[in-house]
Formats: C-alpha cells, sequence, structure tokens
C-alpha cells in the first residue's frame, strides 16, 4: 500500500543537504556544537505548594478545578460536575477504578466505541499520565486509566481525575516522565492545558472550537477535603 | 506567484485605515500577553539561548538527524518519503490520497502545504482538502490570503466573519458574538472530522532519536486531524528536526509563550509512528526540501532555518504593523518573511523584501531561538546588490550604482577629493539633490558640508 521510497529523490535531498554542510570540518560531532542546558530543570517547590500552583493554572485557562479527597470523594466529585451540567452518558477507558463511577451517571466502559458513538456521549471520565504545575497542563500517554486518544477528544466534556503525586514542577520533568512510554512502548502523547480554544476572531479567546470545550479537573489526594480553585 | 516590489504591494494596506486597527489591536494584544508569560520565567534567557544552540547544532549536522528520524519513523511503523521540492511532494500527498480513495482530506493549518500550495495541486487531482483551523477555514471560504503566520485572519473583523459564514454555511441565523461564530464552524467541521479517510498535518517537531511527531495547536482540530482518520499524512520541512526527545523541553516552553502569550497551548499532540488500537493505522511523513539546503548553504542565512514559526517578530515589527501581511506576498510574512521568503523563492523573485525593514532590532529581541533578522537582512542585501551590479544592463541604468561609481573614482585620487569637497561646501545652502538623484533626499536631510573640512584645519593649524 504505501509507494516505496524513491532512492533516487531521498539521495538526492540528502545529498544537498550534505553539500550544504561543506564548510562544517568534517571531524566536527553533532556533540561538540555546545548546548548549555543552564535553564531550570527541577523544582524545589513542597508537594503543597506544587498542588496549589498547579490548580491556580490550571483554572486560569478557565478550566473547573476541584480538590477532592481519595475514593468515594472522587465518584461524588465526578457526580457532582455532571449534575451541573445534565450530563448522563459518560465514556470511560476500560481500566477506570469502580470505585470513581458515581450513582445516577451510566459509565460506558471503552471496548472499542464508535467515533459515532463517542460523538454521541456526553462526556468522557478519564485519570492522566501527570500534571505540569507550572503550565496548568495535563499529560495523557494512553496508559493506566487514560484509554485512547479519541475518547477523550469527541466528548464535549471531561472529567480528568489528576492524583496529586502525579504533579511535577515544569515541563523538563515532565518530559523526562513521559520518555520510557514513548521511547519502549512508542504510546501517543497528549497535553492538554484547558478546554479547547481560539483567538481567531480579533484575538477573542473563545472556549471551544473542536476539543471538549468543558475542562473539568479533579485533583485528588490526601490535602483535597479544603476546597480550592 | 509573480511579486511586484515591496513598497508597491504594501500601498493598499497603507491606504485602509480598518486593516490598521485590526492589525493594531491584534499585535498590541499578543505582545502585552507574550510580555507577560515570559517576565514569569526567571530563565527565559537560558531557555533562548538553549534552545538557539540546539538548532545550530541540528542545522549544522542535518543530515545524521534526519537519517536518524527515517529510521525512527519506520521502525515505529510509519513510512517516510522524500520530496526535492513543491512538486514531488504534492504528488505525494495526492497520490497517497487517491490510493486510499479519498475525495478529501481534513486538514489542520500548515504553512508548509501553503508554501507547495497543496490544497490547489490536490484539487486538481480532484481531492478537496477542508481547512479546519478556524482561520484557515474563514480564509478558505472567502478566498482569501493569510496575513498572520499565527492568526491568518487577522485582517478580517466579527461582522465581515459573520457576513461569510451565513453566505457559506449551512445556517439561517447568526450573530457576530465569536463564540457563536465558532460553534457554526464546530458544526460544519464536525461531520467532516467523522467521514474523513484521510487526515493531513504539518509538523512542528520531530525527534530523531524516537521517531515522534509533534504538533502543537489550540482548537482540537489538530488532534481529530491526527487521530481519527484512519490514514495521517504528515508534511515536514527537513529543517523541523531535533535531536532527542528530551529538547522538546526547551521547545516546548518557548513556542507557546512566544507565540499565543500562553503558558501552554491548549493542546499538543505528539505521535511515534502507528499506535495499535490508538489513532491512525497507516502514517505517512513527506520531508520537504524545497529550496531549503540552498538556505542551508549560506553561512549567514542558514540560522533562518531555526525559526520555528512562532510569529512573535511579527508583533513586535513597526513595518508589520503597518503594512500587514500581504505586502510580503508570500506565505511567511513579517521580518521572519523578508528573510526567509527571498532565500527560498530567490532574491530574482523577492529581492524588495530584505529592504521592507527598519533594522530596529525588535525581532532579534524577541526571537525564542535568537535569530539574527537584522544581520540576515544586511547580509541580504549586500548579495540583492552585487547581483544587480552583476547584471550590466540594469547596473548602467541604476543612479544608486552610478552615484557610487562616481564616488569611488573621486575618493580613489587627492586632488579630485579635495576639489569635490570644496564644492560640497560652496553649496551647503544645497538641501536637496538634483536630477535623478532627487529621490534620496525626498525623504532625507542632506548633511551639511562643515565650512573647514579636516584638511583645511591640518593645513593651517
Amino acid at each position: 500500500m504505501a509507494r516505496a521510497v524513491s532512492p533516487t529523490t531521498r539521495d538526492e535531498v540528502l545529498g544537498r543537504v550534505r553539500a550544504a554542510l561543506r564548510s562544517v570540518p568534517r571531524d566536527e560531532r553533532p556533540e561538540d556544537v555546545a548546548v548549555e542546558r543552564r535553564y531550570r530543570r527541577g523544582h524545589d517547590l513542597s508537594r503543597v505548594e506544587l498542588v496549589e500552583l498547579f490548580c491556580e493554572r490550571v483554572a486560569d485557562y478557565r478550566a473547573t478545578v476541584r480538590r477532592v479527597g481519595s475514593g468515594a470523594a472522587i465518584a461524588a466529585a465526578v457526580g457532582q460536575a455532571c449534575a451541573e451540567r445534565g450530563a448522563e452518558r459518560l465514556v470511560g477507558p476500560a481500566d477506570l477504578p469502580p470505585g470513581w463511577a458515581p450513582d445516577g451517571v451510566e459509565l460506558v466502559p471503552d471496548h472499542g466505541v464508535s467515533h459515532h458513538d463517542l460523538d454521541q456521549m456526553d462526556g468522557v471520565l478519564s485519570g492522566c499520565a501527570l500534571g505540569i504545575a507550572e503550565t496548568g497542563t495535563i499529560a495523557l500517554d494512553g496508559g493506566a486509566r487514560q484509554g485512547r486518544r479519541a475518547i477523550s477528544l469527541l466528548p464535549d466534556l471531561h472529567v480528568c481525575v489528576v492524583e496529586e503525586d502525579q504533579i511535577v514542577g515544569g515541563v523538563p520533568e515532565a518530559m523526562a516522565r513521559l520518555e520510557a512510554a514513548v521511547r519502549d512502548e512508542g504510546r501517543p502523547i497528549t497535553f492538554v492545558s484547558g478546554p479547547s480554544a481560539t483567538s481567531d476572531i480579533e484575538l477573542d479567546r473563545v472556549e471551544g472550537v473542536h476539543g471538549p470545550r468543558d475542562l473539568v479537573v479533579l485533583v485528588a489526594g490526601l490535602h483535597g477535603e479544603q476546597p480550592s480553585g | 506567484m509573480s511579486r511586484v516590489p515591496f513598497p508597491e504591494a504594501a500601498r493598499p494596506a497603507l491606504a485602509n485605515p480598518q486593516l490598521r486597527r485590526n492589525l493594531g489591536h491584534a499585535t498590541r494584544t499578543i505582545r502585552a500577553k507574550r510580555a507577560g508569560v515570559v517576565a514569569e520565567l526567571p530563565d527565559w534567557e537560558e531557555l533562548r539561548e538553549a534552545g538557539r544552540a540546539l538548532k545550530e547544532r541540528t542545522l549544522r549536522h542535518l543530515d545524521v538527524y534526519l537519517e536518524q528520524l527515517e529510521a525512527a519513523v519506520e521502525a515505529a511503523g510509519g513510512h517516510v518519503h522524500w520530496a526535492r521540492d513543491a512538486d514531488e511532494a504534492n504528488r505525494i500527498v495526492a497520490g497517497l490520497a487517491r490510493d486510499h480513495g479519498a475525495d478529501e482530506v481534513v486538514k489542520v493549518k500548515s504553512l508548509a502545504s501553503d508554501e507547495i500550495e497543496l490544497n490547489e495541486a490536490l484539487a486538481v487531482a480532484g481531492v478537496r482538502a477542508v481547512e479546519t483551523d478556524l482561520a484557515e477555514l474563514i480564509i478558505q471560504l472567502s478566498d482569501d490570503r493569510q496575513s498572520h503566520i499565527l492568526v491568518p485572519a487577522i485582517h478580517r473583523n466579527r461582522a465581515e466573519i459573520r457576513e461569510l459564514f451565513l453566505r457559506t454555511l449551512e445556517v439561517d441565523e447568526l450573530s457576530d458574538d465569536p463564540a457563536e461564530l465558532a460553534e457554526a464552524a464546530r458544526l460544519h467541521l464536525r461531520r467532516a472530522f467523522l467521514r474523513a479517510r484521510v487526515g493531513f498535518s504539518g509538523a512542528n517537531f520531530g525527534v530523531a532519536e524516537t521517531g515522534t511527531v509533534c504538533v502543537v495547536e489550540s482548537e482540537g482540530n489538530g488532534r481529530m486531524c491526527t487521530t481519527l482518520p484512519p490514514v495521517l499524512i504528515t508534511l515536514m520541512g527537513i529543517e523541523k528536526v531535533v535531536p532527542l526527545w528530551s529538547d522538546l523541553e526547551v521547545f516546548l516552553q518557548l513556542l507557546p509563550r512566544s507565540s499565543t502569550g500562553e503558558r501552554m497551548n491548549p493542546y499538543t499532540s505528539l505521535w511515534t509512528g502507528v499506535a495499535e488500537g490508538d489513532g491512525p493505522s497507516e502514517f505517512h511523513l513527506v520531508l520537504l526540501d524545497n529550496g531549503r539546503t540552498d538556505v542551508l548553504a549560506d553561512e549567514v542565512g542558514r540560522q533562518t532555518l531555526a525559526c520555528i514559526r512562532c510569529s512573535a517578530c511579527l508583533n513586535v515589527c513597526p513595518v508589520y504593523a503597518r503594512t500587514g501581511g500581504h505586502a510580503y506576498q508570500s506565505i511567511y510574512p513579517g521580518p521572519i518573511g523578508a528573510i526567509l521568503t527571498p532565500q527560498l523563492a530567490g532574491l530574482d523573485e523577492a529581492g524588495s523584501l530584505p529592504y521592507a525593514s527598519s533594522l530596529c532590532g525588535a525581532c532579534y529581541e524577541v526571537c525564542p531561538v535568537k535569530i539574527d533578522i537584522p544581520q540576515v537582512l544586511v547580509h541580504l542585501r549586500g548579495k540583492e546588490v552585487a547581483a544587480r551590479a552583476a547584471s550590466p544592463a540594469r547596473a548602467r541604468l541604476d543612479p544608486e550604482r552610478a552615484a557610487m561609481r562616481s564616488m569611488a573614482w573621486v575618493f580613489a585620487d587627492r586632488t579630485r577629493y579635495e576639489r569635490a569637497q570644496k564644492a560640497a561646501r560652496l553649496g551647503r545652502r544645497l538641501d536637496r539633490l538634483p536630477g535623478p538623484l532627487r529621490g534620496w533626499t525626498a525623504a532625507r536631510d542632506l548633511p551639511t558640508a562643515p565650512p573647514q573640512s579636516f584638511r583645511d584645519w591640518w593645513r593651517a593649524r
């Protein structure tokens, strides 16, 4: 099915590249070009500070952020988010913890739901791979409690549970944590920072064009009892 | 595209006050947002320096990284194609679409595809390209041209967009509220996403080490195009490769803050070949040269290829703020366009663009990978003058060159030089040059010659 790569084109483009780089000394190796990584690659924030920063930054994107406890508190918060929006049917990855499902909401496990049926769902409930405090980003890597990309894309509401200990400081720490999933398993990665948005009309930020227009982030953990965001 | 000189092309825009207002509002807004999120990072300058150095490393060893990328993508189940020029790339994409019996391709905004005029080529092949980015949809529906890298419809206001949607989308009622306009586009495009068999994207980065391709976006249309259709075709300029997965930690901080002035753009998609049970079952990566190796060969111009297409340089440019994007007559407008277009298309085609700048340096200050745009502008001006000089027919008629030649003649001999100085003193009240040199003084004051020259003073001392 795939067109055979024409060796002549490939060799010609690479030949042109090499000709263009004639002035680069032959014995120069890529690592001879110095790259100084003097930017921050870690953080000295405490766990409490990290969680607070994450919540603040997610809320800045006009996503809904709630801090919850664990176990039954998660299901209750999911139920509340659904009730507020009139959502009755959520899709979720097949490996979602059974305890997350709230009463009164139908949770459809994804065993290959078609795109058309996903489009009819009121929302999706998922976990995540990690959260980035500094940028208010949720990273999905198709791992535990996340499922495939389409389920968190087509429904208009995304309820995402982030465990407090999944939150890292900045982008470099996130890339380091995600590396194994990419390198060893070739898993696709999606960063979500707030709901879908556009600023294409007079630079007015409008929530929601194609992706979920409503993002609810539930930050779950022991410190969850005090409400925030 | 045949181009007219920049000053001529800028004339309609300069006479359009509505356009100036739209542009002024937009560029001011983005500038302020960018400044805010950049100031938030204590290590911004260290990130810029790392970004610059990573691009330099990549470009100086581009062949090595391209071969690595090809091997990694293929190992992950993808197919890699190489294209020398626009025609070849267009043939590859159209061929793949037809092989899959697709008469429609859903497309996420890609500058490279605009550069090669892919949509037009697909149309000839009987394949309709559906632009899914809101601004691109506006441009496509109105048969217009982009005027900004990031906000291509920056020159259109909400009333104009409402009218366009009423005319072209299947809607009866519509206000000019941006949320309602976006909703109309959402409904229109959702149907296209669900039926599409082939998706198309550009690439912001391609990781040589892992074969991972990265697309950053806001609306979710990029996720749709790269996730839902069973076949995905990605077009990537050869300069977009980065060495390591971990190098993305630099660029994913630099790009969104420089581009939309956000801490992070709403969605970033990273995929590595094909993943079973998740997304497309077939992935094609088309690597495009189309003049990039010529840019690479120029040791001063080479840094142009480091561009990550953030558009920060457009938003700070005093020339862009007044002329808008169309005057640049290229998919790449603004300061970066003024250096990239002449190098990709040739100085014959776009020789006036390196002059579309006051060399104020604001573009260099904001560039997240520290491209010295003023340096490249001056370099290209030098090449342009040299190219003109080499063409004898044009040289004879060129007053600037004639003036330089007579000046060289005067400066070469002491007697001639001193006589010229005396003549200049006699004519000190002259503030306009005569004849063909009038143009030079039309907008400039002629410096007054001092009453006594240094030579006269030295002798009389």
